[in-house]
């Protein structure tokens, strides 16, 4: 391990290192909280839960974010649900469980001391979350009620119809908004925080580009979090939105913060298939369909043709040639094996020749099975002996219908194909990234003062995260963590006063953003930024998506070079940069991103091993499996970025004292 | 099946809250049925950027009907023709060839225009910020399953609770109300035991701030819940004025 990477994990037995860390971390006094400033960036569920908690406490707060108000932030998309330990099922399901599972699921690839705090507090998120009036979905008995997601066996995962993200993010954002008319924290909603200021090494504050005006605005802070997501977007294609984005975190990067694991990303085996050239993001179809759909394509390669022109119907193959061949190869978990498993089998299937639309990169997502068992139930409850099948279809689908009509409503109203009717088309893309900011056990970036929470940090997921374990990490990092390890750093902080924001640090700061901003309205090319950022998108998912090789990769990272050359050659962005101006917005992180998409091959390039969602086509099995190298892989890739885009990799070395680490399997 | 169109769109541009702001005629042509609306919006704005002229600003950022930002008054009606649709919800196959389109902003005086189809609607915040939660801080919950509620109540609650904020209703509403939305949040909470301690303050006061930003009366036209592309039930709106009332009643203030 490198000196510059100190993870602060406490001492003692695994059980215990949060309960002690927590009761013995300095506490700042009221008196002094009032006069410390904590600026938050982002108010999704990480940002907004971080706010309302820290204001709760006493510190004085600002919170930023791009949208037009703190409650569009994108963890109001999530769909699923979100992971707690309750056990409320009887199930067998524990802290340990949930710990096991997610380490398990990361591939090996997370550290220990943060997933199990993260196992710990995951019942008080629930509690709290009910407590703030989120309306979970009931039993008729008025308790909550579980679902399944995938890479475990117990049902764990609480949520609200097909919108669980929303009703949590609401829920945190209400306690923002409350702190916000008490006074306690001040919003900036329509503003983009553009560089980290920094005094001697230690974060001091930022620079925002207030998005109405034009503005730029220089803010104090004794501290620094950033809540401001992931990255998905550098494959321009992905179910994201559109103002996703890495610039906050890049900006931190390039002032000295690493970045931890940058080529781990997540694709998500069921969004909606690419429909044509004008696609603008991809669509997810909830992970928890997989609860109750069945996956398959056609076994027969003249019927997969047969479909793709049209000729037959999806119910026109028998079930004898059908494959539901995540059944077939895994049929410990089924469908319900880890998302990485899954995509990398419906590619292999199309790869293959067996895909079922006209792009020929698709499978079916299969819910008739599924709907006659449960109308069966329901004529079993209703008393019904004899029901025709009509009936037992109409049934079937109202239950399917409660469990996830606004998914099936989405979906028509995308393909204006009707899901009840026939199965849906479903294909794997880019939907999360694991890596992010590298933090210590408090959420500390290697900058002190500077922060990283949510999906923005790379802690929890290792090489693969769980489906619903994000909304959990978000709110876990914000409700639980945070209020108390930050008074690790602000306790020695209460004698620092406010800097005065014309400390010559800021204006330099300024003077950067203002830098680029002018560099960009001046370059007056002839192309738009959407040009630039679909040609990343594409090497990216070719060379750096599901299947990587040395080869692709090293090619990528020219490819991008050149396209980076091109873009700050040609690139148009119209208008003025003293107004409102997307077309600038769009141009500062795209050019981001043409950065950020070179470090992701690099990673990618120098860990030869299969892993997660990392899959080298160099380290597989003979039947396809991912090949795993614990020897000279079971690190920490932290990249230390260099003036002029090079960098230097620091490994933190992972210590496995309580699972014994295992070649994973589904089968 | 897919197809193509060609189009014209008559859109509001206007450069900033100062400027009047007119009508411009756009013609867009090939545009695949399988769109989605803001895409056509993306297609114009690539050529309009590539001509050398100013894009179309709008907002916009899920595309999945979900944050609440996207914002377009299509053809007299807000989020356009659907039922229950968002803009960046809403398809080209529900356009046929030929169509001429006229896009605004929500014209509603508490929503100022900021830019081309772009409104502030801080004023939503502000409502929220003045009674629309539960006076809970972090670490206070008890266990969640000690508090069972009634599913119809939950499930209630969770249809108000799916509103995404977008401001349609008071875009819908001749006299700019914004009833539906405050209702929503106010049945949300007054469904649910958790919301009872604070049910007549929390009335009270989001009512009085909506009041001072200048939304207008409800007068029961109903467009609101019409126009909501999340269906949000006028019954909220019955509740919330049986409990202001009774409120008033009580008050002590
Ligand atoms: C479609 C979809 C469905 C999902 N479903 C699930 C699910 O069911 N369960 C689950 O656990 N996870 C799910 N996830 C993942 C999960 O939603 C996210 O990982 C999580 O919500 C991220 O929360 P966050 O607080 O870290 O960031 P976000 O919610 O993304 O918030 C980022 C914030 O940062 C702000 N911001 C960003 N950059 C800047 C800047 N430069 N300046 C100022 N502000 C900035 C934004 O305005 C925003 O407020 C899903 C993800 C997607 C895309
Ligand atoms: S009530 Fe409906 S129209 Fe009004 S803000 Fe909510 S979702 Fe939008
Ligand atoms: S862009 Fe999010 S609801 Fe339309």
């Amino acid at each position: 391990m490198t000196s510059k990477l100190d993870s602060k994990i406490p001492e003692g037995n695994l059980e215990q290192k949060w309960t002690k860390y927590r009761s013995t971390v300095p506490l700042v006094n009221p008196a002094n909280k009032r006069s410390l400033e904590v600026l938050i960036i982002g108010s999704g569920l990480a940002g907004a839960s971080a706010a309302a908690s820290l204001a709760e406490l006493g510190y004085k707060v600002k919170v930023f974010c791009f949208q037009d108000s703190a409650r569009r932030a994108h963890s109001i998309a999530a769909q699923g649900g979100i992971n707690a330990a309750k056990n409320y099922q009887n199930d067998g399901d524990s802290t340990y469980r949930l710990f096991y599972d997610t380490i398990k699921g990361g591939d090996y690839r997370a550290r220990e001391a943060n997933v199990y705090r993260l196992a710990e507090v995951s019942a008080n998120i629930i509690d709290q979350c009910v407590a703030s009036g989120v309306p979970f979905a009931r039993e008729y008995g008025g308790l909550l009620s579980n679902r399944s997601f995938g890479g475990t066996q117990v049902q764990r995962t609480f949520y609200a119809a097909g919108q669980t993200g929303q009703q949590l993010l609401l829920g945190a954002y209400s306690g923002l908004q409350r702190q916000v008319g008490m006074g306690n924290v001040k919003m900036y909603a329509r503003h983009e925080m553009l560089e980290v200021v920094t005094i001697d090494g230690v974060c001091r504050g930022i620079i925002a580009r207030d998005l109405t005006t034009g503005n730029l605005e220089r803010h104090f802070g004794h501290a620094v979090l950033l809540c401001t997501g992931g990255y998905g977007n550098v494959f321009y294609l992905s179910t994201n939105a559109m103002g996703s984005n890495v610039t906050a975190a890049w900006k931190a990067h390039k002032k000295g913060a690493m970045m931890a694991n940058p080529c781990f990303t997540q694709i998500h085996p069921t969004c909606i298939p690419v429909s044509g050239d004008h696609q603008s993001k991809l669509t997810l179809m909830s992970e928890s369909l997989r609860n109750d759909g069945r996956i398959w394509v056609p076994a027969k390669k003249e019927d997969a043709v047969a479909l793709r022109e049209n000729r037959i119907k999806p119910n026109d193959i028998k079930e004898e040639d059908r494959d539901y061949y995540l059944e077939r190869r895994y049929p410990a978990f089924g469908n319900l094996v880890p998302r990485d498993v899954a995509s990398r089998a419906a590619k292999e299937r199309c790869d293959a020749g067996f895909g079922v639309n006209k792009t020929g990169e698709a499978v079916f997502l299969d819910f008739a099975f599924n709907t006659i068992r449960y109308g069966n139930m329901e004529a079993t409850k209703k008393g019904m002996h004899n029901p025709t099948q009509d009936q037992i279809v109409e049934m079937g689908r109202a239950v399917v219908k409660e469990k996830y009509g606004n998914l099936f409503d989405m979906y028509q109203q995308i393909t204006g194909v009707n899901p009840y009717e026939q199965p849906m088309m479903i294909y794997p893309a880019v939907h999360y990234t694991m890596g992010g900011l590298w933090v210590d056990y408090n959420l500390m970036t290697n900058i002190p003062g500077l922060y990283a929470l949510g999906e923005a940090n790379f802690s929890e997921h290792g090489a693969n995260r769980l489906g619903a374990s994000a909304l959990m990490q978000g709110l876990a990092d914000g409700y639980f963590v945070i209020p108390y390890t930050i008074g690790a750093y602000l306790n020695k902080e209460i004698m620092t006063k406010a800097i005065p924001t014309d400390h010559e640090a800021f204006v330099a700061a300024e003077n950067k953003v203002k830098g680029t901003i002018d560099q960009l309205m001046g370059i007056k090319g002839t192309k738009s930024v959407d040009y630039f950022h679909k040609r990343l998108g594409l090497i990216m998912w070719n060379k750096c998506g599901m299947a990587r090789s040395s080869e692709e990769l090293t090619k990528a990272i020219s490819d991008i070079q050149t396209l980076r050359k091109e873009f700050w050659s040609d690139v148009r962005v119209p208008g003025d940069a003293n107004e409102m101006n997307s077309e600038l917005e769009k141009a500062v992180r795209v050019a981001d991103f043409l950065e950020l998409g070179e470090l992701m091959c690099k990673d990618a390039l120098t860990r030869n091993e299969s892993c997660g969602g990392h899959f080298r086509e160099e380290y597989q099995t003979e039947e396809g499996e991912a090949m795993r190298d614990d020897e000279n892989y079971k690190y920490v890739a932290a990249w230390e970025y260099f003036e002029g885009n090079t960098w230097e990799l620091h490994k933190e070395d992972l210590v496995y004292e309580n699972i014994k680490i295992a070649q994973r399997s589904y089968k | 099946m897919e197809k193509n169109l060609n189009l014209s769109l008559k859109v509001w541009r206007q450069k900033n809250a100062k400027d009047k702001g007119q009508f411009e005629t756009y013609k867009v042509n090939d545009i695949s049925t399988d769109m989605s609306f803001l895409e056509m919006f993306d297609v114009l704005n690539e050529r309009l950027i590539v001509d050398g002229k100013e894009p179309i600003a709008f907002d916009h950022d899920c595309r999945e009907g979900i944050c609440g930002m996207c914002s377009m008054f299509i053809n007299g009606r807000p989020h356009g023709p659907k039922q229950g649709v968002t803009t960046c919800q809403l398809h080209m196959r529900s356009f046929n060839d030929g169509d001429t389109i006229v896009v605004e902003p929500w014209r509603a005086s508490p929503f100022p225009v900021i830019k081309d189809l772009v409104v502030d609607r801080s004023a939503f915040d502000r409502i929220i910020s003045a009674g629309g939660f539960i006076s809970i801080n972090t670490g206070n919950a008890q266990d969640a399953n000690s508090l069972p509620i009634p599913k119809d109540d939950a499930d209630e609650s969770f249809a108000a609770a799916s509103c995404i904020g977008c401001g349609a209703c008071v875009a819908a509403c001749k006299n700019a109300s914004a009833m539906l939305f405050v209702s929503a949040k106010v049945s949300q909470l007054a469904l649910l035991p958790q919301g009872q301690p604070e049910r007549k303050q929390r009335v009270m006061e989001m009512v009085a701030q909506m009041d001072s930003e200048g939304f207008g009366s409800c007068t029961n036209t109903g467009a609101c819940s019409a126009e909501c592309p999340k269906e949000i039930s006028l019954t909220h709106i019955a509740r919330m004025n049986r409990d202001y009332i009774s409120a008033e009643l009580s008050s002590t203030k």
